[in-house]
């Protein structure tokens, strides 16, 4: 058995009278890539904001890196990352003063700081436009800073949401590269998109329709399951399954 | 505390990259401050006036030549006894008509009566007001002084006027608390407000909340900025009065530091409530205009008087904040005032800082549920 890093049993979210998450049950395992996959609406940016403690759910039990989200949300929020939709850097400060300020919040050695910079600035290519404004970069070298500022503090797990979006199939590519890296190092990748190609490329996906969970595997199992040729299939047999 | 220091660091750098930014905190309150106090200051200086003068004795002479002397006027034209007066205003140079009757100087010592008449260009009437006032208080006084002495009317009443506080009737005096006010108000809620609601704006703002940094961290990171460079902005505006235009600080100057801090504190805490509501930069900036400059302006008595306003606005003003404030630094620095003639004002300013504060923590809690 795997070792779990984010446990969820019977999360429920109300606004008022609307049901944004319907009992979400799931099990994410360490170093795994989880797909969170759903239409616009569904529910998935809801529970995911739960997941990294900036909501607070109506009931059930939330444990991400093993602390419950509710009474610990302070440690919680040390051993995670998080890329939100929209770039998470600041665009009119340079790079090296975008990682030293994120580095300071979690509370990163200047000692430390120095060392990892060089080295995700050689990985990524960057090495010359350290002191580059953010805002003068491409949005494809935006998106790549923004995860590995993200993952720069060694997180458990990292939650991105909807990392790809408004960019080419190229660069969406070349950024599944960098998640692989993270997964390969051991970084659990909790992942929403609703690009269906993005979702092969997980190891296990759920797929979220009106709040609720309708479907939860490997792509494979997902494909055999619905007799579907690619995820696109699963995705539209299920979204008529339920209407 | 390493947090917070790097965190400061990046505001100030937020801060200093932005020119709009920059021009607002260093340019702005200096450049109000001399626009107000020197160009579009309401002291009479230099008017051009007309005489018309059907009598020419001594007595007009000498009245014509004290209201020259006076500093308030100046002679554009000498008009003959059936010249158009119209015509003089019409051409827009000249600010006021003298008119002397005939035989004035004979009629006031036989009679103690003679006539002036003042034609003032009404057109702006908060100048004509001004300037008839000043030249019929010049002619009473050269009557008085000059002429009745001799005559010893019976039971004459001598009002005497002295204008306590602001001798000199300086208008200077009133426009430094009015744009301290004004310019605290700017940037402390203003600035604060915008800066926040950038980060919610560019989803930085996720980013920080999920991150093990708490909201206060967070919210006291953004202002503190905005605190210190408001401080120094106060003391700007402060010395700009005092060593330019001469404005006197009577009062205890920490008393007064206190009580700006105090104000800014205010602005402060209502910049972080704007921020709570507002979705984006935008629209803060549209809320702190819309709800904090043109009040700051209209209603808090800075240019107009709150006793000339009709009744809902008067009623209105009092929830006006820089109205409190400008009362506080009005009494310390003209009057030489301390706590126990404005504890009333410093409270209700104490009051609602409080209010603000309770109610930015509930709005951000309801977001975050």
């Amino acid at each position: 058995m795997q070792e779990k890093v984010i446990e969820v049993h019977d999360l429920v979210k109300k606004f008022g009278s609307f049901v944004a998450n319907d009992h979400l049950n799931f099990e994410v395992y360490k170093g795994e890539i989880f797909g969170f996959l759903g239409a616009n609406g569904a529910g998935k940016t809801t529970a995911m904001k739960i997941l990294c403690g900036l909501s607070a759910p109506t009931s059930g039990k939330v444990k991400v890196a093993g602390f419950d989200i509710c009474r610990e949300t302070e440690k919680v929020k040390r051993t995670i990352g998080y890329m939100s939709q929209k770039f998470s850097l600041y665009e009119d400060l340079t790079i090296s003063e975008n990682i030293r300020f994120f580095s300071g919040i979690y509370g990163i050695s200047p000692a430390e700081r120095k060392a990892k910079q060089e080295t995700l600035l050689r990985n990524l290519e960057l090495g010359s436009a350290k002191d580059s404004l953010i805002g003068s970069l491409p949005l494809g070298w935006k998106q790549k800073l923004a995860f590995s500022v993200a993952i720069f503090h060694d997180p458990k797990i990292v939650f991105l949401d909807e990392p790809t979006g408004g960019v080419d199939p190229i660069t969406r590519r070349k950024f599944w590269d960098l998640i692989y890296e993270a997964a390969d190092r051991g970084i659990t990748v909790f992942v929403t998109t609703h690009y269906m190609d993005e979702a092969e490329y997980c190891n296990r996906v759920s797929i979220m329709n009106n709040g609720r969970i309708e479907a939860l595997d490997t792509p494979e199992n997902l494909k055999k399951q619905f007799g579907a040729k690619n995820m696109d299939e699963v995705f539209l047999k299920i979204a008529r399954n339920v209407e | 505390m390493k947090q917070f220091t790097g965190f400061l660091r990046k505001e100030f750098l937020h801060i200093f990259r932005d020119p709009r930014t920059m021009i607002i905190i260093f340019a702005l309150p200096v450049i109000q401050l001399l626009l107000f106090g020197k160009v579009i200051s309401t002291d009479i200086q230099n008017s051009k006036i007309a005489i018309r003068d059907e009598s020419r004795d001594n007595t007009t002479r000498e009245i014509t030549a004290k209201l020259l002397s006076s500093g308030y006027f100046v002679p554009a034209d000498e008009l003959l006894p059936g010249d158009d007066v119209e015509e003089v205003f019409r051409k827009g140079k000249v600010k006021m008509v003298v008119t002397f009757g005939s035989n004035f100087e004979q009629n006031l010592e036989r009679d103690g009566k003679a006539d002036v008449q003042l034609l003032a260009d009404a057109s702006d009437p908060n100048t004509a007001r001004i300037l008839t006032s000043y030249a019929s208080g010049i002619i009473n006084d050269y009557v008085k002084k000059e002429k009745l002495q001799n005559l010893q009317l019976p039971h004459q009443i001598n009002t005497e006027v002295r204008m306590l506080y602001n001798e000199g009737l300086k208008s200077v005096y009133m426009f430094v608390p009015g744009i301290m006010a004004m310019i605290l108000m700017l940037i402390s809620a203003m600035m604060t407000s915008i800066s926040i609601s950038k980060e919610k704006e560019l989803g930085t703002m996720e980013v920080l909340l999920a991150s093990p940094l708490k909201p206060i961290q967070i919210v006291l990171g953004k202002v503190t900025p905005y605190l210190l460079l408001s401080f120094i902005n106060a003391l700007t505006i402060i010395l700009i009065g005092v060593f330019i235009f001469g404005v006197p600080i009577k009062g205890s100057f920490i008393f007064l530091m206190a009580e700006s801090f105090l104000f800014i504190m205010m602005a402060l805490s209502l910049g972080i409530l704007i921020s709570t509501i507002a979705p984006n930069q935008m629209a803060a900036m549209f809320i702190s205009v819309l709800a904090l400059m043109l009040p700051t302006i209209l209603l808090s008595g800075f240019i107009f008087p709150i006793e000339n306003m009709p009744a809902p606005l008067r009623i209105l003003s009092h929830a006006m904040p820089p109205r409190w404030f400008i009362v506080i630094i009005k009494n310390i620095m003209l009057k030489g005032t301390g706590i126990l003639f404005v504890w009333k004002e410093t409270l209700i300013l104490m009051l609602m800082t409080f209010v603000f504060i309770g109610l930015s923590i509930r709005t951000f809690k309801i977001r975050l549920e």
